[in-house]
């Protein structure tokens, strides 16, 4: 039977068809919804999230070693937090099969980097495959696993924006059986001391030479067409867009295993081209390997290392297409960035933070969103947790005055997930940073993932809920504040007292996510005669309030009804106008 | 069997994500080779979005590029403007006359472009516009403002209704069905 599926939804099922029973991930898009869709579908598989990707693989490995099959998911950046297991997992290699997706981000369509994550494949020493469409990402899932029992180690498989969020036809198959391996102890494979570990790296590099040549025999990597003028090496959503630009005028090198990758193959098909292109999305890494051989080839001196590729782009760069322009009706056409949905609880911090002309340290999330206009009031972003020691390392390099102006801010799950490390560096090195936590109720960016702080797991069952006052005081904050992020007031002047106070402080600024299906506002608001046109309503960035020039109106189409807007109005005007937005 | 490129493009929130699953179960139906290319993450906390769905044959790359749109839906006016370039000559322009502001116009560092839809139709004379609002607002929920837009794209190709009417069933929650069928037939009886 086909089914049209997202890449991620054809991954969770190749994990499903290979007879996965442990699946671990931290959401990050475009990575997020395999898990989501095994947590959904596939009973017979447990899954989780963690509170990191560390964690996420180390739950795997543990799975792995007790005899499982196990999936760990994760982003690109996801995978430098877990790269600590992944080079030592290299050296251990698995019992069960286990195999880590990692989804790559070029064009940085919601990521802070464009990392091309092949180089962990080279530098960790585990193979990685590398599907074209969805389809193959069913099969390449399941054939990593057997890679993975075979030659005994894990692989990664890499996914790329477009084939995670492009969905196209599957052939559903049905799951096999899969009988837990017998887990036994042995030390000399599990326990990586020196000694030990000293000989297993000598059996990675003998199955990097068994590998080598398994990509130059497996199928995953083949050969199209029977084109002698021109070769085209290429992998993943290059493929398809080099078979849109050259079709049946070019032979094809498809590489489904780019690391390692097929000498001899490589060798055979150059020799048999006269003009050999190598297409590829990032970072010249199979041109590179290409070059390595000696092997005369076209890539990244035409095409750009930057951002994604495109049959266009191909077009123009490397046959030199001059492709006609659409008649312009406009020249100007106003950006539309993302914006902080209305309702949003963040809105009301950020509000405070700018009146108070503080220095934020910011995090990954919804919430960066408001480093843009009109609130503005974010000074850095690196990458999951940094807000915390940054805001640190600034008051340890300019002082405390300096420190005074300056806080952290970053959400609940970012704070589990790296931020409380930052927080014990702050204590135990007797900083006073203030560290501001959005307590939103969920993991918003990536599309409402509960996580430790919400009290559900990923099927929605309650749980130990942690507790982010008592977690404070634990590890030696004295001052830990809870307030409401719509009470802008009391906001207002606990963050005043708690940047002055001589020590370190958590502020909890909690109100849920307003596209949470719990959270109901009523009906929408609108604005009455009253108005002054004061604009201060419009500070607030609210996207269903608008200047229209001598007053300003409210969108009912946008309005969740929050109010937030009503509570800055000195003069009235802003009122319940009905109850038409009701929650679809 | 056609080859058909369509764009799906509007404002992140406004339900372009349930309107191109839709469209794909549609082709599939129809066994056509599909591809659909969804934009999740950042830009669909109210950002500029688009989907592209593609059906023929056999389709590889799941973009559609400039100069190679068959049929563009806008569910926004502003929206309809920024890709129509992506509009193949002759190509059909089927927007929504919405106007939903972005940030930069809200706070007043950019306007918004005054008469965007006549000036489109002197430009493209195979434009359709309509207020799909108003009549999903009509049918019962302003949120239905994709069926409504589903239904005119409907009677733009050569595809059964009734397979887009088994897809809807098929793609949106139960509850909702009704709602959004009453909008689909308002939409196609444009």
């Amino acid at each position: 039977m086909n089914k049209l599926m997202l890449g991620n939804e054809a991954v969770a099922r190749g994990a499903y068809e290979a007879g996965v029973t442990v699946a671990t991930a931290y959401p990050g898009t475009p990575s997020t919804e395999i898990t989501e869709n095994i947590a959904k579908n596939y009973s017979e598989i447990y899954s989780e999230w963690s509170p990191n990707e560390k964690v996420a693989l180390e739950t795997a490995i543990g799975a792995s070693i007790a005899g499982a099959r196990s999936i760990c998911s994760m982003k690109h950046v996801g995978l430098n937090v877990a790269a600590d297991p992944l080079f030592t997992l290299s050296y251990t290699g698995v019992n069960g099969g286990l195999v880590i997706m990692v989804a790559d981000d070029p064009g940085m369509h919601s990521s802070q980097n464009e990392q091309d994550s092949r180089y962990y494949a080279r530098s960790s020493k585990v193979p990685m495959l590398e599907p074209a469409d969805s389809q193959e990402c069913k099969d390449f899932v399941k054939t990593a696993f057997e890679i993975s029992e075979r030659y005994d180690c894990p692989v990664i498989v890499r996914l790329t924006t477009r084939i995670a969020h492009s969905r196209s036809l599957v052939e559903v198959e049905d799951r096999i059986e899969y009988k837990l391996k017998d887990y036994i102890k042995d030390y000399n494979k599990y326990v990586m001391m020196p000694g030990m570990a000293r000989k297993r790296h000598e059996i990675v590099e003998k199955r990097m030479e068994e590998l080598r040549e398994f990509s130059d025999s497996t199928s995953l990597n083949r050969v199209e067409g029977t084109s002698k003028d021109i070769g085209v090496i290429t992998s993943g959503i290059a493929y398809q867009y080099a078979k849109e630009v050259f079709g049946d005028n070019a032979s094809f090198l498809k590489l489904g295993m780019v690391h390692p990758l097929p000498e001899k193959l490589i060798r055979d098909f150059a020799s048999e081209v006269k003009t050999l292109y190598v297409i590829e999305e990032l970072e010249p890494f199979i041109e590179d390997f290409v070059k390595s051989l000696g092997i005369k080839v076209i890539g990244k001196d035409l095409l750009p290392v930057t951002g994604e590729l495109s049959a266009r782009l191909i077009k123009e760069r490397l046959l030199g297409a001059k492709l006609p322009k659409a008649p312009a009706i406009e020249e100007n056409i106003p950006g539309r960035p993302p914006v902080m949905c209305p309702g949003c609880p963040h809105r009301g911090t950020y509000y405070v933070l700018k009146k108070l002309k503080l220095r934020v340290n910011g995090d990954i999330g919804c919430y960066t969103l408001g480093a843009l206009p009109p609130t503005e009031s974010m000074d850095t972003c690196v990458c999951m947790g940094a807000s915390i020691g940054m805001a640190h390392g600034m008051e340890k390099a300019r002082g405390r005055d300096f420190g005074k102006k300056t806080v952290a801010i970053l959400g609940d799950s970012t704070f589990i997930h790296s931020g409380i490390t930052g927080l014990i560096d702050v204590v135990y090195n007797k900083g006073n940073s203030t560290v501001i936590i959005l307590d939103n109720s969920i993991t918003g960016m990536t599309g409402h993932q509960d996580n430790p702080t919400t009290g559900f797991t990923i099927k929605g069952e309650p749980t130990r809920q942690v507790d982010l006052v008592k977690l404070a005081q634990a590890i030696g904050i004295d001052r830990v504040k809870v307030v409401d992020s719509f009470d802008l007031k009391e906001l207002e002047n606990v963050i005043r007292e708690e940047v002055n106070a001589d020590e370190p402080s958590v502020i909890i600024s909690q109100r849920p996510c307003a596209l949470l299906k719990n959270v109901k506002y009523e009906g929408t608001q609108h604005i009455n005669d009253k108005c002054r046109y004061c604009k201060m309503c419009l500070s607030l960035g609210c996207p269903a309030l608008v200047d229209r020039g001598d007053h300003v109106e409210i969108d009912e189409a946008l309005c969740v009804g929050c109010k937030l807007c009503s509570k800055l109005c000195r003069f009235d005007a802003i009122e319940k106008a009905g109850d038409n937005n009701a929650k679809a | 069997m056609q080859k058909l490129n369509i764009m799906i493009v509007g404002v992140g929130g406004q339900g372009t994500l349930l309107a191109s699953k839709v469209l794909g179960h549609v082709a599939m139906k129809e066994s056509y080779d599909v591809k659909v290319s969804e934009v999740h993450g950042m830009s669909q906390r109210g950002g500029s979005v688009v989907t592209y769905v593609k059906l023929g044959p056999k389709v590889y790359s799941p973009l559609v590029e400039k100069g190679e749109a068959d049929i563009i839906l806008a569910f926004e006016k502003l929206e309809a403007l920024r890709w129509l370039e992506y509009l193949k000559d002759g190509g059909k322009l089927i927007v929504n006359d919405q106007e939903i502001d972005p940030m930069p116009v809200i706070i007043r560092k950019a306007k918004y472009p005054e008469n965007i839809l006549p000036r489109i139709k002197e430009k493209y004379a195979n434009t359709i516009s309509l207020d799909a609002l108003s009549i999903a607002r009509q049918c019962g929920n302003i949120k239905a403002v994709n069926t409504v837009l589903l239904g005119v794209l409907a009677k733009s190709t050569n595809i059964a209704k009734e397979t887009w009417i088994e897809s809807i069933k098929e793609v949106v929650p139960a509850k909702f069905v009704d709602v959004n069928l009453k909008a689909f037939e308002a939409g196609y009886a444009i």
